[in-house]
Protein backbone atom coordinates (compact mmCIF):
# COMPACT_ATOMS: atom_id res chain seq x y z
CA UNK A 1 0.00 0.00 0.00
CA UNK A 2 1.49 3.32 -1.08
CA UNK A 3 1.26 6.19 1.38
CA UNK A 4 0.76 9.67 -0.06
CA UNK A 5 2.75 12.63 1.21
CA UNK A 6 -0.48 13.96 2.63
CA UNK A 7 -0.99 10.79 4.67
CA UNK A 8 2.59 10.96 5.92
CA UNK A 9 2.01 14.55 7.04
CA UNK A 10 -1.20 13.52 8.79
CA UNK A 11 0.56 10.70 10.67
CA UNK A 12 3.41 13.07 11.56
CA UNK A 13 0.88 15.51 13.01
CA UNK A 14 -0.73 12.73 15.06
CA UNK A 15 2.75 11.66 16.20
CA UNK A 16 3.73 15.24 17.10
CA UNK A 17 6.80 15.02 14.88
CA UNK A 18 8.08 17.88 12.77
CA UNK A 19 9.53 16.44 9.56
CA UNK A 20 11.63 18.04 6.85
CA UNK A 21 10.36 17.71 3.25
CA UNK A 22 13.16 15.17 2.64
CA UNK A 23 12.01 13.12 5.63
CA UNK A 24 8.41 13.20 4.37
CA UNK A 25 9.57 11.78 1.03
CA UNK A 26 11.75 9.13 2.65
CA UNK A 27 9.07 7.97 5.09
CA UNK A 28 6.46 7.82 2.33
CA UNK A 29 8.69 5.35 0.47
CA UNK A 30 9.87 3.36 3.49
CA UNK A 31 6.54 3.13 5.28
CA UNK A 32 4.86 2.06 2.05
CA UNK A 33 7.37 -0.77 1.73
CA UNK A 34 6.81 -1.85 5.33
CA UNK A 35 3.03 -1.74 4.90
CA UNK A 36 3.35 -3.86 1.75
CA UNK A 37 5.39 -6.38 3.71
CA UNK A 38 2.90 -6.60 6.59
CA UNK A 39 -0.01 -7.04 4.19
CA UNK A 40 0.80 -10.77 4.19
CA UNK A 41 -1.18 -10.99 7.44
CA UNK A 42 -4.34 -10.52 5.35
CA UNK A 43 -3.88 -14.07 4.06
CA UNK A 44 -4.82 -15.55 7.44
CA UNK A 45 -8.37 -16.30 8.51
CA UNK A 46 -8.53 -14.75 11.97
CA UNK A 47 -12.32 -14.46 12.29
CA UNK A 48 -12.43 -17.02 15.12
CA UNK A 49 -9.22 -15.93 16.89
CA UNK A 50 -9.06 -13.95 20.12
CA UNK A 51 -6.42 -11.19 20.25
CA UNK A 52 -3.42 -11.52 22.58
CA UNK A 53 -2.48 -8.16 24.03
CA UNK A 54 -0.03 -9.59 26.51
CA UNK A 55 2.06 -12.75 26.70
CA UNK A 56 1.23 -13.49 30.31
CA UNK A 57 -2.46 -12.58 30.12
CA UNK A 58 -2.24 -11.28 33.68
CA UNK A 59 -5.37 -9.72 35.12
CA UNK A 60 -5.18 -6.29 36.69
CA UNK A 61 -3.31 -6.15 39.96
CA UNK A 62 -4.52 -4.04 42.84
CA UNK A 63 -2.63 -2.94 45.89
CA UNK A 64 -3.65 -1.44 49.19
CA UNK A 65 -4.44 2.26 48.86
CA UNK A 66 -1.91 3.44 51.40
CA UNK A 67 0.26 6.52 51.53
CA UNK A 68 3.88 5.85 50.55
CA UNK A 69 6.87 8.13 50.13
CA UNK A 70 7.42 9.33 46.55
CA UNK A 71 10.05 11.46 44.83
CA UNK A 72 10.51 14.84 46.52
CA UNK A 73 9.53 17.77 44.24
CA UNK A 74 13.13 18.93 43.79
CA UNK A 75 14.15 15.45 42.53
CA UNK A 76 11.13 15.34 40.21
CA UNK A 77 12.01 18.77 38.81
CA UNK A 78 15.77 18.23 38.67
CA UNK A 79 15.72 17.26 34.97
CA UNK A 80 13.21 19.88 33.81
CA UNK A 81 14.42 21.89 30.80
CA UNK A 82 12.58 24.91 32.28
CA UNK A 83 10.88 25.42 35.64
CA UNK A 84 9.27 28.12 37.72
CA UNK A 85 9.30 27.51 41.47
CA UNK A 86 7.98 23.99 41.97
CA UNK A 87 6.36 23.77 38.51
CA UNK A 88 7.43 22.76 34.99
CA UNK A 89 7.43 25.83 32.74
CA UNK A 90 5.72 25.61 29.32
CA UNK A 91 4.87 28.23 26.70
CA UNK A 92 1.67 30.16 27.26
CA UNK A 93 -1.38 28.40 25.83
CA UNK A 94 -3.93 31.14 26.59
CA UNK A 95 -3.54 34.78 25.67
CA UNK B 1 45.27 -17.28 31.90
CA UNK B 2 47.07 -14.31 30.53
CA UNK B 3 45.17 -11.63 32.35
CA UNK B 4 42.64 -11.00 35.07
CA UNK B 5 40.04 -9.83 32.57
CA UNK B 6 40.16 -13.24 30.81
CA UNK B 7 38.56 -14.87 33.85
CA UNK B 8 34.89 -15.80 33.78
CA UNK B 9 32.66 -14.21 36.44
CA UNK B 10 32.57 -17.43 38.46
CA UNK B 11 36.36 -17.89 38.18
CA UNK B 12 36.87 -14.33 39.39
CA UNK B 13 34.33 -14.88 42.18
CA UNK B 14 36.35 -17.91 43.36
CA UNK B 15 39.57 -15.85 43.39
CA UNK B 16 37.79 -13.06 45.27
CA UNK B 17 36.51 -15.60 47.79
CA UNK B 18 40.00 -17.04 48.34
CA UNK B 19 41.37 -13.48 48.62
CA UNK B 20 43.82 -14.17 45.81
CA UNK B 21 42.47 -11.09 44.03
CA UNK B 22 40.63 -8.04 45.34
CA UNK B 23 37.60 -6.41 43.78
CA UNK B 24 39.58 -3.19 43.41
CA UNK B 25 42.20 -5.09 41.38
CA UNK B 26 39.53 -6.68 39.20
CA UNK B 27 37.79 -3.35 38.68
CA UNK B 28 41.07 -1.61 37.85
CA UNK B 29 41.87 -4.39 35.37
CA UNK B 30 38.48 -3.83 33.77
CA UNK B 31 39.03 -0.05 33.62
CA UNK B 32 42.50 -0.53 32.11
CA UNK B 33 41.12 -2.92 29.51
CA UNK B 34 38.47 -0.31 28.63
CA UNK B 35 41.15 2.38 28.27
CA UNK B 36 43.12 0.02 26.04
CA UNK B 37 40.44 -1.32 23.66
CA UNK B 38 37.37 0.89 23.88
CA UNK B 39 38.76 3.58 21.57
CA UNK B 40 38.47 0.84 18.91
CA UNK B 41 35.37 -1.05 20.10
CA UNK B 42 33.37 1.95 21.37
CA UNK B 43 31.08 -0.08 23.58
CA UNK B 44 30.76 2.50 26.35
CA UNK B 45 28.68 5.67 26.30
CA UNK B 46 30.14 6.56 29.69
CA UNK B 47 32.43 4.93 32.21
CA UNK B 48 31.80 5.55 35.90
CA UNK B 49 35.32 5.05 37.21
CA UNK B 50 34.87 6.70 40.64
CA UNK B 51 31.55 4.92 41.25
CA UNK B 52 32.95 1.52 40.22
CA UNK B 53 36.08 1.87 42.37
CA UNK B 54 34.11 3.05 45.39
CA UNK B 55 31.83 0.06 45.05
CA UNK B 56 34.85 -2.28 44.66
CA UNK B 57 36.45 -0.86 47.81
CA UNK B 58 33.23 -1.45 49.72
CA UNK B 59 33.16 -5.03 48.41
CA UNK B 60 36.73 -5.65 49.59
CA UNK B 61 35.86 -4.23 53.00
CA UNK B 62 32.88 -6.61 53.28
CA UNK B 63 35.08 -9.50 52.22
CA UNK B 64 37.59 -8.59 54.88
CA UNK B 65 34.83 -8.48 57.47
CA UNK B 66 33.64 -11.91 56.27
CA UNK B 67 30.26 -10.69 55.00
CA UNK B 68 30.06 -10.76 51.18
CA UNK B 69 26.56 -9.94 49.92
CA UNK B 70 26.28 -12.57 47.16
CA UNK B 71 28.21 -15.17 45.16
CA UNK B 72 29.22 -12.42 42.71
CA UNK B 73 30.06 -9.69 45.25
CA UNK B 74 32.92 -7.66 43.78
CA UNK B 75 32.61 -8.80 40.14
CA UNK B 76 32.47 -5.72 37.85
CA UNK B 77 29.71 -5.57 35.23
CA UNK B 78 28.31 -3.10 32.68
CA UNK B 79 24.78 -1.91 31.98
CA UNK B 80 23.01 -1.13 28.74
CA UNK B 81 22.11 2.57 28.80
CA UNK B 82 18.42 1.66 28.95
CA UNK B 83 18.58 1.01 32.71
CA UNK B 84 18.00 3.98 35.02
CA UNK B 85 20.98 4.57 37.30
CA UNK B 86 20.59 7.07 40.13
CA UNK B 87 22.99 9.97 39.67
CA UNK B 88 24.52 8.62 36.43
CA UNK B 89 23.39 10.08 33.08
CA UNK B 90 21.09 7.73 31.15
CA UNK B 91 20.20 8.53 27.55
CA UNK B 92 18.99 5.29 25.92
CA UNK B 93 21.46 6.38 23.21
CA UNK B 94 19.07 9.19 22.21
CA UNK B 95 19.63 12.93 21.84
CA UNK B 96 16.18 13.52 23.27
CA UNK B 97 17.37 12.26 26.69
CA UNK B 98 20.78 13.91 26.61
CA UNK B 99 21.66 15.20 30.08
CA UNK B 100 19.01 13.13 31.85
CA UNK B 101 20.22 12.06 35.31
CA UNK B 102 17.73 9.62 36.85
CA UNK B 103 16.64 10.29 40.43
CA UNK B 104 16.30 6.54 41.16
CA UNK B 105 17.63 3.11 40.17
CA UNK B 106 15.89 0.51 38.03
CA UNK B 107 14.98 -2.53 40.16
CA UNK B 108 17.63 -4.69 38.46
CA UNK B 109 20.26 -2.00 39.11
CA UNK B 110 19.24 -1.93 42.77
CA UNK B 111 19.48 -5.73 42.90
CA UNK B 112 23.01 -5.70 41.42
CA UNK B 113 24.05 -3.02 43.91
CA UNK B 114 22.54 -5.01 46.77
CA UNK B 115 24.51 -8.05 45.57
CA UNK B 116 27.71 -5.99 45.66
CA UNK B 117 28.64 -5.85 41.96
CA UNK B 118 30.61 -2.75 40.89
CA UNK B 119 28.84 -1.08 37.93
CA UNK B 120 31.53 0.06 35.53
CA UNK B 121 29.46 2.17 33.15
CA UNK B 122 26.69 2.58 30.62
CA UNK B 123 26.85 0.70 27.34
CA UNK B 124 25.94 1.82 23.85
CA UNK B 125 22.80 0.53 22.13
CA UNK B 126 20.44 1.27 19.29
CA UNK B 127 18.40 4.38 20.11
CA UNK B 128 15.52 3.33 22.39
CA UNK B 129 16.54 -0.30 21.62
CA UNK B 130 15.25 0.01 18.05
CA UNK B 131 17.70 -1.64 15.72
CA UNK B 132 19.74 -4.76 15.10
CA UNK B 133 23.21 -3.33 14.52
CA UNK B 134 23.87 -0.53 17.05
CA UNK B 135 24.05 1.92 14.17
CA UNK B 136 20.92 3.75 15.23
CA UNK B 137 22.66 4.98 18.39
CA UNK B 138 22.56 8.79 18.29
CA UNK B 139 26.20 8.89 19.38
CA UNK B 140 28.34 6.39 17.46
CA UNK B 141 28.18 2.79 16.28
CA UNK B 142 29.82 0.08 18.37
CA UNK B 143 32.28 -2.19 16.54
CA UNK B 144 32.41 -5.97 16.72
CA UNK B 145 35.58 -7.01 18.60
CA UNK B 146 35.91 -10.02 16.25
CA UNK B 147 36.14 -7.73 13.20
CA UNK B 148 36.08 -3.98 13.78
CA UNK B 149 34.56 -3.30 10.35
CA UNK B 150 31.44 -5.23 11.38
CA UNK B 151 28.48 -4.64 13.67
CA UNK B 152 28.21 -6.41 17.05
CA UNK B 153 24.45 -6.69 16.46
CA UNK B 154 21.80 -4.91 18.43
CA UNK B 155 20.17 -3.45 20.21
CA UNK B 156 22.29 -4.62 23.18
CA UNK B 157 25.39 -4.46 20.94
CA UNK B 158 27.40 -2.37 23.42
CA UNK B 159 26.76 -4.94 26.16
CA UNK B 160 27.75 -7.83 23.87
CA UNK B 161 30.87 -6.08 22.55
CA UNK B 162 32.05 -5.07 26.04
CA UNK B 163 31.69 -8.64 27.30
CA UNK B 164 33.33 -10.13 24.18
CA UNK B 165 36.21 -7.63 24.29
CA UNK B 166 36.74 -8.50 27.99
CA UNK B 167 36.10 -4.94 29.09
CA UNK B 168 33.62 -6.21 31.66
CA UNK B 169 32.98 -9.69 33.06
CA UNK B 170 29.25 -9.59 32.34
CA UNK B 171 26.51 -7.14 31.43
CA UNK B 172 22.78 -6.60 31.37
CA UNK B 173 20.84 -6.07 28.17
CA UNK B 174 17.20 -6.00 27.16
CA UNK B 175 15.45 -8.11 24.55
CA UNK B 176 12.29 -6.95 22.75
CA UNK B 177 12.68 -8.92 19.52
CA UNK B 178 16.08 -10.55 19.97
CA UNK B 179 18.18 -7.67 21.28
CA UNK B 180 20.08 -9.85 23.77
CA UNK B 181 20.33 -13.08 21.76
CA UNK B 182 21.27 -11.70 18.33
CA UNK B 183 24.26 -9.60 19.55
CA UNK B 184 25.32 -12.52 21.78
CA UNK B 185 25.38 -14.76 18.69
CA UNK B 186 27.38 -12.22 16.70
CA UNK B 187 30.04 -11.79 19.41
CA UNK B 188 30.63 -15.34 20.78
CA UNK B 189 28.87 -14.60 24.06
CA UNK B 190 25.95 -16.14 25.93
CA UNK B 191 22.72 -14.16 26.21
CA UNK B 192 19.52 -15.08 28.02
CA UNK B 193 16.14 -13.48 27.36
CA UNK B 194 14.09 -14.60 30.36
CA UNK B 195 10.38 -15.43 30.37
CA UNK B 196 8.29 -12.27 30.09
CA UNK B 197 7.65 -11.09 33.67
CA UNK B 198 10.58 -12.97 35.19
CA UNK B 199 12.80 -9.88 35.52
CA UNK B 200 11.37 -6.52 36.57
CA UNK B 201 11.01 -3.78 33.96
CA UNK B 202 10.72 -1.05 36.61
CA UNK B 203 13.20 1.67 35.70
CA UNK B 204 13.92 0.13 32.31
CA UNK B 205 13.16 2.69 29.61
CA UNK B 206 10.14 1.31 27.77
CA UNK B 207 10.13 0.41 24.06
CA UNK B 208 7.35 -2.18 23.61
CA UNK B 209 5.98 -2.98 27.04
CA UNK B 210 4.37 -6.33 26.24
CA UNK B 211 7.63 -7.65 24.74
CA UNK B 212 10.58 -6.00 26.57
CA UNK B 213 12.52 -8.16 29.00
CA UNK B 214 15.90 -7.50 30.69
CA UNK B 215 18.44 -10.30 30.89
CA UNK B 216 22.07 -11.28 31.46
CA UNK B 217 24.93 -11.46 28.94
CA UNK B 218 28.22 -13.15 29.78
CA UNK B 219 31.03 -15.27 28.37
CA UNK B 220 29.96 -18.61 29.86
CA UNK B 221 26.70 -20.37 30.58
CA UNK B 222 27.57 -20.60 34.28
CA UNK B 223 28.13 -16.84 34.49
CA UNK B 224 24.84 -16.22 32.69
CA UNK B 225 23.03 -18.46 35.18
CA UNK B 226 24.67 -16.77 38.18
CA UNK B 227 23.84 -13.27 36.94
CA UNK B 228 20.28 -14.30 36.03
CA UNK B 229 19.67 -15.57 39.56
CA UNK B 230 20.52 -12.18 40.99
CA UNK B 231 17.95 -10.31 38.91
CA UNK B 232 15.05 -12.81 38.64
CA UNK B 233 12.81 -11.48 41.39
CA UNK B 234 9.17 -10.61 41.77
CA UNK B 235 8.80 -6.82 41.93
CA UNK B 236 5.66 -5.16 43.27
CA UNK B 237 6.70 -1.97 41.42
CA UNK B 238 6.10 -3.71 38.04
CA UNK B 239 2.51 -4.85 37.59
CA UNK B 240 3.59 -7.37 34.94
CA UNK B 241 6.27 -8.91 37.17
CA UNK B 242 5.53 -12.60 37.73
CA UNK B 243 5.10 -13.66 41.34
CA UNK B 244 7.17 -16.83 41.04
CA UNK B 245 10.12 -18.15 42.99
CA UNK B 246 13.67 -17.24 41.95
CA UNK B 247 14.96 -20.29 40.10
CA UNK B 248 18.02 -22.28 41.11
CA UNK B 249 19.83 -22.55 37.78
CA UNK B 250 23.24 -23.59 39.12
CA UNK B 251 22.46 -26.82 40.98
CA UNK B 252 21.44 -28.91 37.97
CA UNK B 253 23.59 -27.05 35.46
CA UNK B 254 25.93 -29.98 34.79
CA UNK B 255 23.16 -32.60 34.44
CA UNK B 256 23.48 -32.87 30.65
CA UNK B 257 20.88 -33.46 27.95
CA UNK B 258 20.43 -37.23 28.15
CA UNK B 259 16.75 -38.08 27.74
CA UNK B 260 15.68 -34.60 26.66
CA UNK B 261 13.57 -34.11 23.53
CA UNK B 262 14.68 -31.16 21.44
CA UNK B 263 12.41 -29.79 18.73
CA UNK B 264 13.94 -28.66 15.45
CA UNK B 265 11.40 -26.38 13.76
CA UNK B 266 11.55 -26.83 9.99
CA UNK B 267 10.46 -23.20 9.43
CA UNK B 268 13.66 -22.00 11.18
CA UNK B 269 15.91 -23.67 8.64
CA UNK B 270 14.51 -21.86 5.66
CA UNK B 271 15.90 -20.08 2.65
CA UNK B 272 18.01 -17.00 3.23
CA UNK B 273 20.19 -18.56 5.88
CA UNK B 274 23.92 -18.21 5.42
CA UNK B 275 25.28 -21.64 4.37
CA UNK B 276 28.02 -21.57 7.01
CA UNK B 277 25.44 -20.80 9.71
CA UNK B 278 23.22 -23.61 8.45
CA UNK B 279 26.13 -26.10 8.31
CA UNK B 280 27.35 -25.22 11.81
CA UNK B 281 23.85 -25.56 13.20
CA UNK B 282 23.38 -28.99 11.61
CA UNK B 283 26.68 -30.13 13.15
CA UNK B 284 25.64 -28.74 16.54
CA UNK B 285 22.35 -30.62 16.39
CA UNK B 286 24.24 -33.86 15.70
CA UNK B 287 26.42 -33.16 18.71
CA UNK B 288 23.42 -32.67 20.97
CA UNK B 289 22.13 -36.00 19.69
CA UNK B 290 25.46 -37.67 20.51
CA UNK B 291 25.24 -36.18 24.00
CA UNK B 292 21.99 -38.10 24.51
CA UNK B 293 19.22 -35.75 23.38
CA UNK B 294 16.52 -36.88 20.97
CA UNK B 295 15.87 -34.55 18.05
CA UNK B 296 12.25 -34.17 16.98
CA UNK B 297 11.18 -32.59 13.71
CA UNK B 298 8.50 -30.02 14.63
CA UNK B 299 6.53 -27.32 12.86
CA UNK B 300 5.64 -23.78 13.94
CA UNK B 301 3.41 -23.01 10.96
CA UNK B 302 2.81 -19.31 11.67
CA UNK B 303 6.50 -18.43 11.88
CA UNK B 304 6.45 -16.59 8.58
CA UNK B 305 3.91 -14.13 9.97
CA UNK B 306 5.91 -13.32 13.10
CA UNK B 307 8.01 -10.56 11.56
CA UNK B 308 5.03 -8.55 10.32
CA UNK B 309 3.16 -9.14 13.57
CA UNK B 310 6.15 -8.06 15.62
CA UNK B 311 6.79 -4.83 13.74
CA UNK B 312 3.16 -3.77 13.94
CA UNK B 313 2.82 -4.51 17.65
CA UNK B 314 6.25 -3.25 18.73
CA UNK B 315 5.87 -0.04 16.74
CA UNK B 316 2.35 0.55 18.06
CA UNK B 317 3.50 0.14 21.65
CA UNK B 318 6.55 2.31 20.96
CA UNK B 319 4.46 5.12 19.49
CA UNK B 320 2.49 5.19 22.73
CA UNK B 321 5.47 4.76 25.11
CA UNK B 322 7.55 7.45 23.38
CA UNK B 323 4.79 10.05 23.69
CA UNK B 324 6.40 11.00 27.03
CA UNK B 325 9.38 12.63 25.30
CA UNK B 326 7.81 16.02 24.80
CA UNK B 327 10.48 18.35 26.18
CA UNK B 328 8.49 19.27 29.27
CA UNK B 329 9.72 17.19 32.22
CA UNK B 330 13.14 15.87 31.24
CA UNK B 331 15.65 15.65 28.43
CA UNK B 332 16.10 18.13 25.62
CA UNK B 333 13.68 20.89 24.62
CA UNK B 334 13.68 22.59 21.22
CA UNK B 335 14.77 26.20 21.37
CA UNK B 336 12.79 28.98 19.70
CA UNK B 337 9.54 27.02 19.42
CA UNK B 338 6.46 29.20 19.19
CA UNK B 339 3.65 27.77 21.28
CA UNK B 340 3.14 24.43 22.96
CA UNK B 341 2.38 22.31 19.90
CA UNK B 342 5.46 23.53 18.11
CA UNK B 343 7.48 22.83 21.25
CA UNK B 344 6.32 19.21 21.11
CA UNK B 345 6.79 18.65 17.39
CA UNK B 346 10.17 20.35 17.19
CA UNK B 347 11.54 18.73 20.35
CA UNK B 348 10.56 15.32 18.98
CA UNK B 349 11.54 16.08 15.40
CA UNK B 350 15.01 17.20 16.46
CA UNK B 351 15.48 14.74 19.32
CA UNK B 352 14.63 11.39 17.72
CA UNK B 353 16.74 9.60 15.13
CA UNK B 354 15.53 8.15 11.82
CA UNK B 355 14.70 4.63 13.03
CA UNK B 356 12.77 5.86 16.06
CA UNK B 357 10.73 8.28 13.97
CA UNK B 358 10.03 5.53 11.42
CA UNK B 359 8.64 3.23 14.11
CA UNK B 360 6.62 5.97 15.83
CA UNK B 361 5.07 6.79 12.44
CA UNK B 362 4.33 3.13 11.67
CA UNK B 363 2.81 2.60 15.11
CA UNK B 364 0.73 5.77 14.97
CA UNK B 365 -0.56 4.73 11.56
CA UNK B 366 -1.40 1.20 12.74
CA UNK B 367 -3.35 2.59 15.70
CA UNK B 368 -5.07 5.43 13.86
CA UNK B 369 -8.79 5.67 13.12
CA UNK B 370 -9.76 3.46 10.20
CA UNK B 371 -6.61 1.31 10.34
CA UNK B 372 -6.71 -0.12 13.86
CA UNK B 373 -8.67 -3.25 12.93
CA UNK B 374 -6.69 -3.85 9.75
CA UNK B 375 -3.28 -3.60 11.41
CA UNK B 376 -3.09 -3.53 15.21
CA UNK B 377 -6.02 -5.79 16.06
CA UNK B 378 -5.15 -8.21 13.27
CA UNK B 379 -1.58 -8.44 14.51
CA UNK B 380 -2.79 -9.18 18.04
CA UNK B 381 -4.86 -12.04 16.67
CA UNK B 382 -1.97 -13.46 14.69
CA UNK B 383 0.05 -13.23 17.90
CA UNK B 384 -2.45 -15.67 19.41
CA UNK B 385 -1.80 -18.13 16.55
CA UNK B 386 1.96 -17.85 17.06
CA UNK B 387 1.60 -18.49 20.80
CA UNK B 388 -0.59 -21.51 20.12
CA UNK B 389 2.05 -22.95 17.76
CA UNK B 390 4.56 -22.95 20.62
CA UNK B 391 2.08 -24.34 23.15
CA UNK B 392 1.42 -27.31 20.87
CA UNK B 393 5.09 -27.99 20.17
CA UNK B 394 5.98 -27.85 23.87
CA UNK B 395 3.54 -30.71 24.48
CA UNK B 396 5.97 -32.87 22.46
CA UNK B 397 9.42 -31.49 23.28
CA UNK B 398 11.39 -30.04 26.21
CA UNK B 399 13.02 -27.23 24.23
CA UNK B 400 13.43 -25.91 20.70
CA UNK B 401 16.79 -25.51 18.94
CA UNK B 402 17.43 -23.12 16.03
CA UNK B 403 19.96 -20.66 14.69
CA UNK B 404 19.95 -17.32 16.55
CA UNK B 405 20.71 -15.10 13.54
CA UNK B 406 20.38 -16.07 9.87
CA UNK B 407 23.79 -14.54 9.10
CA UNK B 408 27.03 -13.83 10.98
CA UNK B 409 28.01 -10.23 11.82
CA UNK B 410 27.56 -8.00 8.77
CA UNK B 411 29.56 -4.94 7.76
CA UNK B 412 28.74 -1.62 9.40
CA UNK B 413 26.71 0.43 6.96
CA UNK B 414 25.57 -2.57 4.90
CA UNK B 415 21.89 -2.44 5.84
CA UNK B 416 21.41 1.01 7.31
CA UNK B 417 19.27 2.37 4.48
CA UNK B 418 17.17 -0.74 4.06
CA UNK B 419 14.86 -1.16 7.06
CA UNK B 420 13.22 -4.34 5.75
CA UNK B 421 16.53 -6.10 5.29
CA UNK B 422 17.59 -5.01 8.79
CA UNK B 423 14.32 -6.29 10.26
CA UNK B 424 15.04 -9.74 8.79
CA UNK B 425 17.95 -10.07 11.22
CA UNK B 426 15.38 -10.73 13.94
CA UNK B 427 13.42 -13.39 12.09
CA UNK B 428 14.42 -16.31 14.36
CA UNK B 429 14.42 -14.44 17.65
CA UNK B 430 11.20 -12.45 17.73
CA UNK B 431 8.55 -15.20 17.80
CA UNK B 432 9.81 -16.00 21.31
CA UNK B 433 9.05 -12.44 22.46
CA UNK B 434 5.57 -12.52 20.96
CA UNK B 435 4.87 -15.69 22.96
CA UNK B 436 6.62 -14.43 26.12
CA UNK B 437 8.93 -17.48 26.26
CA UNK B 438 12.51 -17.71 27.51
CA UNK B 439 15.26 -17.85 24.86
CA UNK B 440 19.01 -18.27 25.05
CA UNK B 441 21.85 -17.92 22.56
CA UNK B 442 25.03 -19.94 23.09
CA UNK B 443 28.17 -19.89 20.90
CA UNK B 444 28.27 -22.89 18.55
CA UNK B 445 31.14 -22.19 16.17
CA UNK B 446 32.88 -19.81 13.80
CA UNK B 447 32.79 -19.13 10.09
CA UNK B 448 35.94 -19.67 8.05
CA UNK B 449 36.56 -15.94 8.29
CA UNK B 450 36.50 -16.23 12.09
CA UNK B 451 33.07 -14.74 12.79
CA UNK B 452 31.05 -16.22 15.67
CA UNK B 453 27.86 -18.25 15.15
CA UNK B 454 25.16 -18.71 17.80
CA UNK B 455 22.65 -21.43 18.55
CA UNK B 456 19.28 -20.46 19.99
CA UNK B 457 17.34 -22.49 22.57
CA UNK B 458 13.69 -21.69 23.29
CA UNK B 459 11.79 -23.09 26.27
CA UNK B 460 8.48 -23.31 28.09
CA UNK B 461 7.57 -20.33 30.28
CA UNK B 462 9.82 -20.09 33.37
CA UNK B 463 11.99 -23.00 32.17
CA UNK B 464 15.25 -20.99 31.99
CA UNK B 465 17.10 -23.54 34.14
CA UNK B 466 16.61 -26.24 31.50
CA UNK B 467 17.80 -23.96 28.67
CA UNK B 468 20.94 -23.15 30.66
CA UNK B 469 21.50 -26.87 31.32
CA UNK B 470 21.27 -27.71 27.60
CA UNK B 471 23.57 -24.82 26.71
CA UNK B 472 26.04 -25.95 29.36
CA UNK B 473 26.08 -29.54 28.05
CA UNK B 474 27.00 -28.13 24.64
CA UNK B 475 29.52 -25.62 25.99
CA UNK B 476 31.32 -28.36 27.96
CA UNK B 477 32.32 -29.99 24.65
CA UNK B 478 33.96 -26.82 23.29
CA UNK B 479 36.43 -24.10 24.10
CA UNK B 480 34.66 -21.31 22.24
CA UNK B 481 34.34 -19.23 25.39
CA UNK B 482 38.11 -19.40 25.95
CA UNK B 483 38.77 -17.85 22.54
CA UNK B 484 39.43 -14.16 22.86
CA UNK B 485 38.35 -11.66 20.24
CA UNK B 486 41.39 -10.35 18.33
CA UNK B 487 41.02 -6.78 19.52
Amino acid sequence: MALTLEQVRHVATLSRLSLTPQEEERYATQLSAVLDAVAELEALDISQVEPTSHATLASSLLREDVLRPSLPPEAGLANAPAKVGTAFAVPKILE
Amino acid sequence: MSSLTDLSMLELAAKLASREVSSVEATQASLQRIAQVDPKVRAFLRVDEPGALKSAEASDARRKAGSPLSALDGVPVGLKDIFLTEGVETTCASRVLEGFVPPYDATVVRLLKEAGLPLVGKLNMDEFAMGSSNESSAYFPTHNPWDLTRTPGGSSGGSAAAVAAREVFGALGTDTGGSIRQPAALTNTVGLKPTYGRVSRYGVIAFASSLDQPGPMARTVGDTAALFQLIARHDPLDSTSADVETPDCLTGLEDGVRGLKLGVPREYFAEGMDPEVAGTLRASLEELEKLGATLVDVSLPHTKYALATYYLLASSEASSNLARYDGIRYGQRAKDARGLKELYTQTRGQGFGAEVKRRIMLGTYALSAGYYDAYYLRAQKVRTLIREDFTKVFQQVDAIVSPTSPVPAFKLGAKVDDPLSMYLMDVYTLPCNLAGLPGLSVPCGFTQAGLPIGMQLLGRPFDEARLLRIARAFEREHDFFRRAAPV
